[in-house]
């Protein structure tokens, strides 16, 4: 059945056909929404789940943990602040092995205090442990709520997830999507099974302290974990490509790039005005396409070396700034085409929320054209930002 | 239940390392005895979780979760929610310290009190962060040592009071707060055992001397908190579904200066700050013990005798 629905909209009712048992919530924007929606669900009826009204959002993440451990599916959403707020907890949920999925809506960390997106508060957390997956529409957005279940609840790899979507460009507006019928995704998502559980049949000590004789085999195992992901993450693509007609690719997905030179590497919203830009320049003779950075842990670098071996430049879009000069996505793909001697080049834009226009995309391209070419070009690139970086 | 109907099983049982004589550990054996073993336990970061879970030993026979330090009462609402949802009776208690409570943890325990979430909340106060090596929190007494309240030349000891935690507990309108003492172990077992047996957010408030912040004899850890209940310093009560009634009250008030001499955090103390604590210590008693038309306690001359350093004194500190 398809709806108009905001994103918020979607993940709600991606959370409410994954059956989740227990949902701690607490307001922030732009996610608001989505636990208002579940909010709904539960209060008519539609939604078997308990609705926890918490103080805060280290409560809620606290909350969600101790749920996950005595065994419930737990769902949340948070953004931004919340976030950074709850940052000790989200520390604490991946090593413990707590499945715990939740939606972040991407917003500006402060200061300055802002509201639109930028991906500053998710990539703070990407050393946690967890799986993030950035999403470019509200159907990505609910599909990937409930193959994050199944991601996280696989016994090779029992990790939270955590859904990104874009502040508002996502979250407040309206796309039509297909809802996917409840007995589908059923058959596609079994009943929550953990093995070891605070079950006082089966007493177990959950979280207990560590000396240091024993933290770095955890480490290495929630480390293997994430690396397990990749595997995964491809399988139950392929899973629900084959149920529900939709393929996302997995890690990482492509436009026009089996014969391109250049290429730009995108992540959420950006992606698809992108797709737009790539079927000018194509129209134009140049030979461009997009890889839609998906997963940035576990961090596809194979897949990324696999598709960008052959080009001759390629740009990234970075969303956020890592103060060691350009964004996360950028030095992550640098890191994974290591060795070859492709030149790389950063675009840094939309930070704050600022609009990321078709205009400033067809700059990108042309400066990875350029730096194709042997000219040579500014590694790190500020796109419509008033005055100059000195 | 009797003191002779205890059951023998312990749920937290030897070979946890607390110091002898830690009236935390005291209190969680007795405690988690009477409560059984349907029962899930969170400990947020505190002795209790080193010295009763450090990997790869365990002192806990029931579920036990430890994340961090600040979220027993959300920790405690997740954990029950999902019992509940899962159609699962078990008990729901968390144990946290004074730091964990009165301060850093207070936000979290208020969210599920006015939830009226349906869990038990013990605090065993010993009046300062001892798993950090003994600093002020929000449940140190006035005058007391402390490593961030030191005795200086310029400024000695704690400068303000413990903080009313059982009023702010109280008046979220829980079905049951009580404090409780280790010293008075009947009336400790009759509250932990009415909690147990009451729906909705339930509060246990537990004393708990720590020898090594506190400066006293491991043997003498009872002795203490028996000496704070007939002085004042703490006193035993339970508020049920709004009405306070007193469940002990000491025959007679000892002076407080007794109660601060057999401990090295109060041994500084000058005679116009003991005078002080005794002002707050006569305030507390009227409010929880004067009856109508009786006199005012400080209008009472305590014994002189009492002035004098005590029996436990001389054996730790000599004349």
């Amino acid at each position: 059945m398809k709806k108009v629905i905001t994103g918020d909209h979607a993940v709600a009712i991606g959370a409410k056909l994954s059956r989740v048992e227990v949902v701690p919530a607490y307001p922030i924007t732009p996610q608001t929404l989505i636990i208002e929606h579940i909010a709904d669900f539960v209060n008519d009826g539609e939604m078997d789940a308990k609705f926890l009204t918490m103080e805060s959002e280290h409560s809620v993440m606290s909350a969600a943990a101790a749920a996950e451990a005595a065994g419930a599916r737990v769902f949340t959403a948070t953004s931004s602040q919340g976030l950074a707020f709850m940052h000790e907890m989200v520390y604490a949920t991946a090593p413990l092995r707590l499945p715990v999925v939740m939606a972040n809506a991407n917003r500006t960390l402060g200061a300055p205090p802002g509201i639109w997106c930028e991906y500053n508060d998710s990539m703070g957390v990407r050393d946690s442990g967890w799986l993030q997956v950035y999403v470019e529409d509200n159907q990505e957005a609910l599909d990937m709520v409930i193959q994050a279940y199944r991601i996280a609840e696989d016994k090779r790899v029992l990790l939270p997830v955590m859904p990104c979507l874009d502040g508002f460009v996502l979250t407040h507006t309206v796309e039509p999507v297909d809802i996917p019928d409840q007995r589908d995704v059923d058959s596609f998502l079994p009943p929550y099974k953990p093995d070891v559980i605070l079950d006082p049949a089966r007493p177990a000590m959950i979280g207990t302290f560590m000396p240091a004789e024993y933290i770095m085999e955890m480490r290495r195992q929630t480390a293997g974990a994430v690396e397990s992901a990749k595997k995964v993450v491809k399988e139950i693509n392929d899973d629900f490509a084959k149920r529900f007609g939709r393929d996302y690719g997995g890690l990482i997905d492509t436009y026009r790039t089996d014969d391109a030179e250049v290429a730009l590497v995108t992540m959420g919203t950006v992606t698809s005005t992108s797709r737009q830009i790539v079927d000018e320049l194509r129209n134009e003779g140049k030979k461009v396409g997009i890889v839609k950075l998906r997963f940035f842990r576990p961090f596809p670098s194979e897949d990324l070396r696999k598709v960008l071996a052959g080009m001759q430049a390629v740009g990234v879009v970075d969303r956020s700034l890592s103060f060691i000069g350009g964004g996360q996505a950028f030095n992550e793909v640098r890191s994974a085409l290591y060795g070859l001697t492709i030149p790389v080049i950063d675009n840094l834009a939309g930070l704050g929320g600022r609009d990321v226009t078709e205009k400033q995309i067809r700059k990108m391209f042309e400066l990875t054209i350029r730096a194709a070419k042997g000219e040579k070009v500014n590694a790190i690139n500020w796109h419509n930002t008033r005055g100059e970086v000195v | 239940m009797k003191l002779k109907d205890l059951p023998d099983e312990n749920l937290f049982v030897c070979g946890h390392t607390a110091c002898p004589g830690c009236g935390v550990a005291l209190s969680i054996r007795n405690a988690i005895r009477i409560l059984g073993k349907d029962t899930s336990v969170y400990v947020p970061a505190s002795c209790a979780v080193v010295f009763g879970s450090t990997y790869p030993y365990g002192a806990w026979k029931v579920p036990f979760f430890h994340t961090a330090f600040e979220n027993t009462g959300a920790c405690l609402a997740g954990m029950q929610a999902a019992f509940e949802k899962k159609g699962k009776k078990v008990t729901s208690v968390g144990f946290a310290g004074d730091g964990g409570t009165y301060d850093i943890g207070i936000q979290s325990m208020s969210g599920a009190a006015e939830r009226n979430d349906d869990i038990i909340y013990i605090c065993v106060d010993n009046e300062a962060y001892m798993n950090t090596g003994i600093q002020r929190s929000g449940g140190t007494p006035f005058g007391a040592w402390t490593t961030t309240t030191p005795v200086g030349s310029k400024v000695q000891g704690n400068r303000t009071f413990k903080k009313n935690l059982g009023e702010i507990v109280a008046a979220h309108e829980i079905p049951y707060y009580a404090t409780l003492s280790i010293g008075h172990p009947l009336d400790f077992i009759k509250k932990v055992e009415k909690a147990k047996s009451i729906k909705g957010f339930r509060f246990l408030h537990m004393f708990t001397p720590c020898v090594p912040g506190w400066k006293i004899d491991p043997a003498k850890t009872i002795a203490v908190t028996k000496l704070a209940v007939e002085s004042g310093m703490w006193t035993l009560y339970e508020v049920e579904n709004g009405v306070k009634k007193v469940t002990y009250k000491p025959g007679k008030m000892k002076r407080v200066k007794d109660y601060l001499m057999m401990q090295g955090r109060f041994r500084h103390m000058s005679e116009e700050d003991i005078k002080t604590l005794q002002g707050w210590v006569c305030r507390k008693w009227n409010l929880h013990y004067k009856e109508k038309g009786a006199p005012e306690i400080c209008e009472i001359e305590l014994p002189e005798e009492h002035h004098a350093v005590t029996e436990e004194h001389r054996e730790m500190h000599g004349p």
